[in-house]
């Protein structure tokens, strides 16, 4: 995209019938690191790559809570991404407050469009710079939804946002129609995949990634990085070993080891059978 | 110009009075209303009165409406009152329709909504003046509940507004139980209706029983029940009681 005479205001629209300042607002999005989203009839899954500043620095939060049965990843400006939050938090308690009853995603992904929409047609705002994956249950199953700048929302079965989420695309796209009926578990590792595919060949490991979870009976809730970090261990060995079957004894191994470097595992794997732990 | 005195006096702290004013008394009103959760759903009765003070004046007042697809409610107090929630629960429907996703506020939802404006207007002392009986079955769970016009509410198996709370419920306590066929459910809230009509004043022997299911919502027409006058209690009630008439 090049700088034109259309692209200084929101409330400009060019010949072609485009709003620069839209689109430039979903630039933003494209820039900032990853996130994806995957789900199955039961359960939603996020997850996000994040990498802080400098060893010295903590993380950029990219994922929020917004209700026990909602919550969101974000990928741009994450400031504008926690305002959002916060007016999302702010609806699902109002609504849970006067209803006893849990606000449906659906619901709010459209009232959280429709704010996006007013920065599209005011003078004296802006398009808000962020992109929302929002991951919730309601009724009618388990819901991923897409919110854009522009204030369209779309609902997927698997998506990624961000810069170099194309690779995670291209595995959910090989992938996504094992996804509907997946068990928790394989949804988080395909998640965890995913992540992977982003990163484009720097090691997996949970420091560098944030994983929630939402599910019929499980609250939304980010895992800690030791749960996320057993997983990897888990699926890279199996990677390596490139066994018929998944070594359950490999499982039950990794739960003694802390070590966030999967060499461990490339060591072990070395075309040796099962480790004897 | 206002060349009506002021109902309120100097040092009152309830806010500026206005051309409306604040519900002090209700002037038309519905007595109990009876409901019970029965096998497949919730089973409601109301008399068909609408008194005016001790005047039996209105005999055609319907006591109960559906709420969008799957809630009843039952209403016993001012009837303008209810009349005016009915247009704010009417409101609230529409919109939940208008998002047409799949989505719809169940019993749970309109028992509560019901609650946060009955407690809201006894907050501002101008309640409305009702006392509200909510039931439904959503996905195959049945609700059942109560608001009063302060804003009490709660869920039981079986509820009654007024005096059906001292007439109905002792009798729904003894013969209540899980899985009630609909004929047996009918039976005890006619026996119910039966009491109230020969004990509280303002029953009238016009009533309509309710029943909502996961299918939907039917009312009866409206049927009268029977009644017995021969107890010999009755022949000479003044036997007993020396100085009575």
């Amino acid at each position: 995209m090049f700088r034109n005479q259309y692209d200084t205001d929101v409330t400009t629209w060019s010949p072609a019938g485009r709003l620069f300042q839209v689109e430039y607002a979903m630039e933003a999005v494209k820039q900032g690191s990853a996130a994806i989203g995957l789900r199955s009839k039961t359960h939603v899954v996020l997850g996000c790559v994040n990498k802080a500043n400098s060893e010295l620095s903590s993380h950029q939060k990219k994922i929020f809570k917004v209700d026990d049965h909602i919550g969101v990843a974000i990928a741009g400006l994450t400031a504008d991404g926690r305002v959002l939050s916060r007016y999302m938090r702010n609806e699902c308690i109002n609504y849970s407050f006067t209803y006893e009853s849990p606000l449906p995603v659906g619901r709010l992904v459209v009232q959280l469009a429709d704010k996006a929409q007013v920065c599209t047609q005011r003078s004296w705002k802006r398009p808000y710079g962020v992109g929302l994956l929002v991951a919730g249950l309601d009724e009618s199953g388990a819901h991923l939804y897409y919110n854009c700048p522009s204030g369209n929302y779309f609902e997927y079965q698997a998506f990624a946002i961000g810069s170099r989420s194309q690779a995670a695309k291209t595995y959910l796209e090989r992938r996504f129609e094992s996804f509907r009926d997946a068990s928790r578990d394989d949804l988080v590792k395909d998640a965890l995949m995913a992540i992977r595919e982003t990163l484009q060949g720097e090691t997996l490991k949970s420091s560098v990634c944030t994983v929630a979870v939402v599910g019929v009976g499980e609250p939304f809730h980010i895992l800690d990085q030791g749960t996320v970090q057993q997983m990897i261990d888990a699926f890279e060995i199996v990677a390596e070993q490139e066994g018929p079957a998944a070594e359950p004894d490999t499982d039950a191994g990794q739960e003694a080891s802390a070590e966030p470097e999967p060499e461990q595992g490339a060591a072990a794997g070395e075309g040796v059978a099962p480790m004897d732990i | 110009m206002n060349f009506t005195a002021s109902k309120q006096p100097e040092n009152c702290l309830l806010g500026p009075e206005s051309d409306s004013q604040r519900t002090l008394s209700p002037y038309v009103t519905g007595t109990s209303v009876v409901a019970l959760k029965y096998k497949d759903g919730i089973l409601m009765a109301a008399d068909m009165g609408g008194s005016y003070g001790s005047t039996l004046r209105y005999k055609s007042v319907e006591r109960m409406k559906p709420i969008g697809k799957h809630s009843l409610l039952g209403a016993s107090g001012e009837i303008s009152d209810f009349q005016e929630i009915l247009k704010y629960l009417d409101e609230l429907i529409l919109y939940d329709n208008m998002w047409d996703d799949g989505n719809s506020l169940g019993p749970k939802e309109v028992h509560n909504y019901l609650t946060r404006v009955m407690y809201n207007r006894r907050n501002k002392f101008n309640p409305l003046w009702n006392s509200l009986v909510l039931g439904g079955v959503k996905k195959g769970e049945k609700y059942l509940g109560t608001v009063s016009m302060i804003g009490v509410n709660f869920e039981d198996n079986h509820v009654a507004t007024g005096f059906g709370n001292h007439l109905a419920r002792p009798i729904l306590r003894q013969e209540w139980h899980e899985n009630l066929s609909f004929e047996d459910g009918v039976k005890l809230l006619e026996k119910c209706m039966r009491v109230l009509l020969y004990r509280d004043r303002s029953a009238i022997n016009k009533l309509q029983i309710a029943k909502i299911t996961e299918e939907g919502m039917t009312i009866s027409q409206p049927y009268s029940l029977k009644t017995y006058w021969e107890f010999s209690a009755f022949e000479n009630p003044t036997q007993g009681a020396v100085g009575s008439w």
